[in-house]
């Protein structure tokens, strides 16, 4: 992975996310705390991961960064300008985001992956061009141009991730957010997905916030990362130094695997 | 032209046979839909005697006027009842008024400015009567079939907007599914006319001693009309119900 983060300053940052705040609208009743001051910033180009259990409100964070949500409290700046600054399609574009479970759309793969681009009227009008975009961005994330004629319902789950890393590559986004993007997979089809996004770390500038609620996975995958546990930043630094000498009590729970799996409210 | 047959009060209260038919079956099956049934049969009695009342003060009066205002009346009836559906959406209220009064307006007035139909409360009242129904039950059937597939969908259209999709087009799928899905009924009943399915207005004409090739016209003219409003009316509120799916900040609302 690449060095250490040579400036964490909030104003060099590609991303940063400031006293972010996130409360549910409560049925009726109070609203409830999922977010609470959250905040961390990421350089160009870093792979900074977001590590919790599960319940801990990762995605809900992921989802205030592109505004799939609006944060209640707090800002987010990219390239050091409020995201609320930028109108909501060139944000996402900028920011791309790849699910849990992957959603790929109707059609094939070409459809799938041409999506974002014909948005935009990119590449033009022509078919030829289009094919060409797509079949480079599953040779970037290792499909073979025979891909794009397939139905895209008819994909491994594997297949089905990798596809939606190149469909949202084909934006050429800024920033990727990845949230658990290897939870719904089987190890090895786990393990290719990473060994790709440490590909795209390591050759090119794409900067990336990365979910997982797997710290031998964070450990693999970060160069930085931080601890959400309730909705609260426990501890965050460069990783894999973060979790050696655990200074909260919750950091250490989370480590033995005593918060993994239950949800926290 | 044979002379219609003519009912009276005794008519229809031999007919509550048939309603005891359905109250019996119910108590031996134990459906429990006794008491629904009865206040159905009921209020559908009540309602029918008012609306004969009001349909025959109307008819005497011969002022266009109230011809109008009592399609108005029926729109607002409708846009109130196909509202209470969806109401977890906000604004339903106006989607469904727009959705059934532009049917109602464009495909009545089309009618009228051709000439088809006669200006005159017995050919307006009835035949809106079927344009307002139809347009209502196929804007309820759209707006709720779409609330459904974007919950459903919600993974889709939010992969959609996360690359960059305004609502308008992440919800495109859904909205089309919507429209299908509702006009599959008017569809298919205009494909199986005359066969499977003889429609209420040719029967009732033929019952009322009319020539069967007059009601058969009439009928075929009703029914494009038919077409054409529920068509307008799926379509109406397909368009105008996602905005409301969507926040300003064009992400997609979590609704009931």
């Amino acid at each position: 992975m690449s060095e250490a983060a040579t400036s964490t300053t909030h104003g060099s940052a590609k991303l940063v996310v400031e006293h972010v705040d996130y409360a549910a609208p409560g049925h009726g009743g109070p609203s409830c705390a999922i977010l609470s001051d959250v905040t961390f910033a990421v350089p160009t180009g870093h792979v900074f991961t977001v590590l919790g259990p599960s319940g801990s409100g990762k995605s809900t964070l992921l989802r205030t960064v592109d505004r799939l949500i609006e944060p209640t409290g707090g800002r987010v700046r990219l390239d050091g300008i409020p995201t609320t600054a930028l109108p909501v399609q060139d944000l996402r574009r900028r920011v791309g985001m790849v699910f849990q479970a992957p959603a790929l759309f109707e059609g094939t793969v070409l459809d799938n992956v041409a999506y974002g681009p014909r948005l935009r009227g990119a590449p033009g009008d022509s078919r030829d061009a289009e094919r060409e975009l797509a079949c480079g961005q599953l040779s970037r994330v290792g499909l073979p141009p025979d891909f794009c004629d397939k139905p895209a319902d008819q994909l491994s789950g594997g297949e089905a991730q990798r596809v939606c890393l190149a469909r949202a590559l084909a934006n050429e986004p800024e920033v990727l957010l990845l949230d658990e993007p290897t939870a719904s997979l089987d190890p090895a089809a786990a393990r290719l997905i990473e060994d790709l996004l440490l590909r795209l770390a390591a050759d090119t500038d794409l900067t990336f916030v990365f979910v997982t609620h797997d710290l031998a996975q964070a450990r693999r995958i970060g160069d930085h990362g931080l601890l959400l546990v309730d909705g609260r930043v426990i501890e965050q630094g460069p990783l894999p130094g973060l979790f050696d000498e655990p200074d909260a009590e919750v950091t250490r729970l989370f480590l033995e695997g005593r918060l993994g799996g239950e949800a926290q409210a | 032209m044979t002379a219609a047959q003519h009912f009276g009060y005794v008519d229809v209260a031999a007919a509550l046979a048939l309603l005891a038919i359905a109250l019996g079956l119910s108590y031996r099956e134990r459906l429990g839909l006794e008491k629904d049934l009865l206040i159905a049969s009921l209020r559908a009695f009540v309602q029918l005697m008012a609306i004969g009342y009001v349909i025959d003060l109307i008819f005497g009066a011969e002022r266009f006027v109230w011809v109008v205002l009592m399609v108005v009346a029926m729109v607002v009836f409708a846009t109130a009842t196909s509202a209470r559906r969806v109401r977890t959406l906000p604004g339903s209220w106006w989607i469904m008024a727009v959705a059934i009064g532009l049917a109602t307006a464009l495909t009545l007035g089309l009618m009228l400015a051709l000439g088809i139909i006669d200006p005159q409360a017995r050919y307006v009242i009835p035949i809106a009567g079927m344009v307002v129904g139809n347009s209502m039950t196929v804007a309820s059937v759209t707006v709720l079939r779409l609330l459904e597939d974007a919950r459903d969908q919600r993974p889709r259209i939010e992969a959609a907007l996360a690359l960059g999709a305004t609502p308008r087009q992440a919800a495109d799928n859904v909205i089309r599914g919507s429209v299908r899905l509702a006009m599959v009924p008017i569809i298919d009943s205009t494909k199986t006319m005359g066969i499977v399915f003889l429609p209420g207005a040719m029967t009732g004409m033929i019952l009322a001693g009319a020539d069967p090739l007059e009601a058969v016209k009439l009928q075929v003219v009703i029914m494009y009309m038919l077409t054409a409003a529920t068509a307008l009316s799926a379509t109406a509120a397909a368009l105008l119900a996602p905005r409301r799916l969507f926040t300003p900040q064009q992400q997609l609302r979590r609704l009931g």
